[in-house]
């Protein structure tokens, strides 16, 4: 385990960053690293795993670059990635409006709105690239918006004081995917890039304790197939879904990380998953998933709720409508208690905010788990058309789905589970601690800390894909350019196949009274109800109980209609909810363990008296690691410290 | 203030590519008008898990109507009687009581059946793959600030860039052409000026690769416009036209 | 120029411009059919110049060629289209409501066309300029219609089934024109979004003065043949 003695001091965990001042790490990193001539590249193979923002783009980079790339995805096409789905934008310290934006304080801001729980270095090489990624997609041919003078635009996001994100109508990650997605159509007709669509990886392969292949199915004939490869990479995503109701797509799953982490790949920060703020209230026990409305909503919509409860009693109750409520009674609860920056403070104080009124009684809605985000004044102040033109598409999305004209009447939101902070852990290389593994996005852990800041989710993806794996990976490859292709037909290859065919053998002889849905709905409210908005030690144990009961539920009382070796959507359902019990009880775990509040995760036993997270530095300035030990035993928690060199932590204040 | 309907579905069912198809009625009762017609299914489907029988099969992923994955053919309208959404938009109390919905699969030479109401669309990506993007690889881009773009262009390119790539117009084409997905793509780079440098070889290139793949021959009944859930426009298709022929008069 | 031929907007072009140039065509014809009304020698004189001289001959053997080449295109294109469209049909199908009928039924509207014109050349070509390329080889036929072009439309048209015939044909006529122009126009990527509304409002324009022309012509005789009790002898 020469990988995890390099990276381990006892259980201390080091990350191999560079050393120089922080300005200079990256610069130094690429100065110095190894890489691999034109004509070794086309002698090593990667595997990319998933063709969101992150896989897409390092697959059409890697390809590029000359490497022999396989790149799998779940859908029908690379192009179906849930990255398309993300609406408000994407961040970059270009500074075009002149308002003092800056590499420094894009990083800056990225650190504090993650609560002072990211790892430095990696969040300013992040800031570093973000500029470079807007002028690859522009020069892509994605279509951002641009002022009558031809030049860019920008809006405001939350945690920011400048105005420093790019968009594209309210599509933005479906122009950036879609370039991405463009520039690896481009590499696979050149041949550098073999597509694999509807194949599902189902399990790393080890060789010699390093990340040799994978082992995946193909959705449409339900056979296990064998790849082999110089290096892997997990692009795949968030855990989101193991709430069941999220903002994810049906199918986002984290069972690639869980893989890797059954493999010997740690989990960092599982607990650290992110509540948005503004979604569709839930509206009925049939309910699939929950509807997100552009954080960029919050720069000209108002959010509030009735001063008094009678009001909001009788909204409830069907008998008074929000509009007649009087200005005097509404209660702009952001504005009064973050008066600085308002309706824009990052997602986790305005979700908190929003569960807090909803709590003391003020919520809307026949559920009372909603609050209003009113337009009536951006209609006064700018006209409706100008609101039109800037939200078009997602008053009509809103008004698609809840049958309210969101010109007229105030629209209703409430928080959902939307992004997850935590992940695979990677080194400053994206390495994973399992040599030869590297995983990028969302998948890893990185750049967010606690709380991740609107917009920077595409900025990461993209400075991952395009930007940071492509070198960091040939720093590795360098040495393996004297290894040959390996055989499929290695016993390492037939033992992983095996463990999954034996896997689904078993999951399709239980035959049970429970569809998967309705044990996933199970594990979703106790996620919700313990592991959600607002924790404490004592629901976060009877979680990890109930946890160990819908374990046992479901794989006692499963049924998987059809058969295994076709197309069943039942058992690929099944597997992935297998994975997400795990990563539920991992959640659970580490959030008992982080006796702290900070960014999404909130221990409602460490909070001020005004209601706000309160970390505890001292004891929790850490990423905590978890190393898996083995089926049915304890995860090994590790440590990768979290020393501020260059930042001097603070309380996060977004009231002046 | 929940309503609910009581509806009949009349539902394609085919075991698999090769397999013959038929259509299967079932019932479903209490459906809450404010459901999605996806989650309509997805009752559908419970009930026939419950019955021990195997579920619809039906493509769909991000339910938001962005992705392109959802399809479905209800009624006689790709993606259903409501204008400007996806099935995964549609919702229940577009339907009444009683109402008999009959669901088909995308039909189209070059979007074969996998199994029940799932197509193969991978047509799409091989028309994207043959010349679909600008050809520029990762780095060393100038400023994005470096060529000014009349706003008028750029938001005429990104609405011709909406296209989801669900296959919708070549389902509603009596013709199973394709051209308002080529079109869209074609537009997109064609007005901007960072496209424009291959333009010509672009239109012949995903052109090419439509007709090969036996998609059909435009006849201007603009059905795929209207069905679009994103409402792209007919006129990208004269668009892809004009620079169709230019290209091929300056061979 | 093989494009025209293996390509699917190649194909489209030539049904573009056989067809523009078709209208072209029925404009010139309409407009000529026209002056029988006001005055029947004026078109009697144009039936002479368009006789059987070489140049009326290159024009009909022109015209000829872009009605075969029209309706040869039609039919690849349709069978194309109809097996692009999959070997299972759907089920239910309804037509959107911005997509006019013509443009889904332009081959039955077509092949309606395509009937009337044998009869018309029957009619008309047969006993005119034909009759008279006869006269010319030697035969020995009856000129009185090549001479008296305007005796002979009224004494056709003075027969109502005839007349019926005819405006059934130029019912068809008119659908297949209303979407024919524009669509030509937007096959060759004369259009866009602000000429789109323009385009279908002059196809409807074009197409209605060239078939009230037509059918004025029918019409007036009809009337006065019902007035002057002829029968049908045609």
């Amino acid at each position: 385990m020469a990988r995890i003695d390099e990276l381990l001091k006892g259980d201390i965990i080091t990350a191999k960053i560079p050393e120089g001042p922080l300005a200079e790490k990256w610069t130094n990193y690429k100065a110095h690293q190894k890489l691999v001539n034109p004509a070794n590249k086309r002698r090593l193979d990667i595997i990319v795993v998933g063709t969101g923002l992150a896989g897409a783009s390092a697959a059409a980079s890697l390809g590029e670059l000359g490497f022999h790339v396989l790149n799998f995805c779940i859908q029908d096409s690379p192009r179906r990635a849930h990255s398309i789905a993300a609406q408000g934008g994407i961040n970059a310290a270009k500074n075009y409006q002149n308002d003092g934006d800056s590499v420094y304080r894009l990083f800056y801001d990225t650190i504090k709105g993650g609560d002072y729980r990211a790892r430095e270095a990696n969040v300013y090489r992040l800031a570093e690239v973000s500029n470079s990624i807007i002028d690859q997609c522009v020069a892509q041919g994605v279509p951002f918006a641009r002022e009558y003078g031809g030049l860019l635009d920008n809006r405001s996001f939350g945690g920011a004081q400048v105005s420093r994100t790019f968009y594209a109508k309210g599509q933005t990650g479906q122009q950036l995917l879609l370039g991405a997605y463009s520039a690896l159509s481009r590499q696979i007709h050149k041949g550098t890039v073999k597509m694999y669509t509807r194949y599902e990886m189902v399990d790393l392969v080890i060789i010699e304790g390093r990340a040799r292949g994978i082992i995946a199915r193909n959705l449409i004939t339900g056979e296990l197939e064998r790849f082999a490869a110089h290096a892997v990479v997990i692009g795949t995503g968030g855990y989101g879904n193991t709430f069941f109701l999220s903002t994810n797509a049906m199918a986002s799953n984290g069972s690639a990380a869980l893989q890797a982490y059954r493999k010997g790949a740690w989990f960092a920060n599982p607990c650290f998953a992110q509540i948005h703020p503004t979604c569709i209230p839930v509206h009925g026990t049939f309910q699939s998933k929950l509807t997100l409305m552009s954080e960029s909503l919050r720069n000209d919509g108002r959010i509030w709720v009735p001063k008094k409860k009678e009001d909001a009693e009788a909204i409830r109750a069907g008998k008074k409508k929000p509009t007649d409520i009087p200005d005097e009674d509404r209660d702009f609860y952001l504005e009064r208690r973050y008066p600085a920056f308002g309706n824009l403070v990052p997602r986790d104080v305005a979700s908190r905010a929003a569960k807090e009124r909803c709590d003391a009684g003020f919520g809307v809605n026949a559920t009372g788990l909603a609050v209003y985000l009113d337009f009536k004044y951006a209609i006064e102040r700018l006209g409706r058309d100008v609101v039109e033109a800037r939200y078009g598409n997602l008053f009509q999305m809103y008004e698609k789905i809840v049958d309210e004209n969101p010109y007229e009447t105030p629209m209703m939101i409430f928080p959902a589970i939307h992004y997850t902070m935590g992940g695979i852990w990677v080194d400053y290389e994206l390495q994973t601690s399992i040599q030869g593994l590297f995983c990028i996005g969302e998948a890893n852990f990185s750049d967010h800390g606690a709380n991740r800041l609107g917009a920077s989710a595409l900025m990461q993806g993209l400075a991952d894909g395009y930007f940071v794996l492509p070198y960091t990976i040939q720093n590795y490859l360098a040495d393996q350019i004297q290894v040959p292709r390996f055989s499929t037909d290695r016993p390492e290859f037939a033992e992983a196949e095996k463990a999954v065919n034996d896997k689904i053998d078993r999951l399709m002889k239980i035959q049970g009274s429970r569809s998967v849905d309705s044990i996933h709905r199970e594990l979703g409210l106790v996620m919700w109800e313990f592991v959600g908005m607002g924790r404490t030690a004592e629901g976060l144990k009877t979680a990890l109980e109930k946890i160990k009961e819908i374990r046992k539920t479901f794989w006692s009382e499963v049924y998987i209609p059809g058969r295994r070796n076709d197309l069943n959507v039942e058992l690929e359902k099944a597997l992935r909810l297998a994975d997400f019990i795990e990563i539920g009880e991992l959640m659970a775990r580490d959030a008992l363990l982080r006796e702290e509040s900070c960014g999404g995760h909130f221990r409602e036993e460490y909070q001020t008296p005004e209601g706000e997270a309160l970390r505890q530095d001292d004891k929790f300035s850490y990423v905590s690691c978890w190393q898996y030990e083995g089926e049915g035993k304890e995860p090994k928690l590790l440590k990768e410290p979290l020393d501020y060199e260059f930042v001097v932590r603070q309380t996060r204040n977004y009231k002046a | 203030m929940d309503k609910t309907i009581n509806i009949k579905l009349k539902v394609w069912r085919q075991a698999g590519p090769k397999a013959k198809g038929a259509f299967e009625t079932y019932e479903l009762n209490n459906i809450s008008t404010d459901s999605s017609f996806l989650e309509m299914l997805d009752v559908l489907n419970e009930k026939l898990i419950s019955e021990h029988k195997e579920p619809v099969a039906f493509d769909h992923d991000c339910r938001e109507g962005i992705c392109g994955m959802c399809s479905l053919y209800i009624n006689g309208h790709p993606h259903g009687p409501d204008s400007g959404v996806t099935t995964c938009q549609l919702h229940m109390r577009k339907f009444h009581d009683g109402e008999t919905i009959t669901i088909e699969p995308w039909r189209s030479h070059a979007f074969p059946v996998i199994k029940d109401l799932m197509v193969d669309r991978r047509a799409y990506d091989k028309i994207m793959q043959a010349g679909g993007y600008i050809s520029v690889n990762t780095g060393g881009m100038p400023d994005a600030n470096a060529i000014p773009i009349a706003k008028k262009a750029a938001d005429e390119a990104m609405d011709a860039a909406s296209c989801i790539g669900c296959g919708a117009c070549a389902a509603a084409c009596k013709n199973g052409s394709a051209m308002l997905f080529v079109a869209a793509k074609v537009s997109q780079f064609a007005l901007l000026p960072q496209g424009k440098v291959e333009a010509a070889r672009r239109v012949k290139a995903m052109l090419g690769k439509m007709d090969e793949l036996g998609f059909g021959n435009c006849t201007n009944t603009g059905a795929c416009a209207a069905e679009c859930p994103k409402n792209v426009s007919l006129s990208n298709i004269a668009r892809l036209n004009r620079e169709f022929i230019c290209a091929k008069l300056k061979d | 120029m093989t494009w025209l031929s293996n390509s699917s907007v190649g194909r489209k072009v030539v049904m573009g411009v056989t067809g523009a140039a078709l209208v072209l065509f029925l404009l010139f014809h309409a407009t000529m059919n026209v002056v029988v009304i006001f005055s029947p020698e004026a078109y009697n004189a144009i039936c002479e110049f368009l006789g059987a001289n070489w140049y009326a001959l290159v024009g009909t053997l022109g015209l000829a060629f872009l009605v075969v080449v029209h309706i040869v295109y039609a039919f690849i294109l349709s069978v194309q289209n109809y097996r692009a469209r999959g070997k299972e049909r759907y089920a239910v199908t309804e037509r959107q409501k911005d997509v006019e009928w013509a443009s889904k039924n332009m081959l039955v509207l077509g092949i309606i066309i395509v009937c009337f014109i044998f009869l018309h050349l029957y009619n008309f070509w047969f006993k005119m300029q034909f009759v008279e390329l006869q006269h010319m080889a030697g035969a020995d036929v009856d000129l009185s219609r090549v001479t008296d072009g305007a005796g002979y439309v009224r004494e056709l048209f003075a027969c109502p089934v005839y007349a019926v015939l005819y405006l059934v044909w130029l019912a068809a006529l008119w659908f297949h024109l209303t979407h024919g122009v524009w669509s030509a126009m937007h096959t060759l990527g004369w259009n866009n979004s602000i000429w789109m509304p323009r385009w279908k409002c002059i196809s409807k324009i074009v197409a209605t003065i060239i078939v009230l022309m037509f059918a004025a012509v029918v019409v007036y005789y009809l009337f006065a043949g019902l007035c002057g009790g002829a029968a049908c002898a045609a």
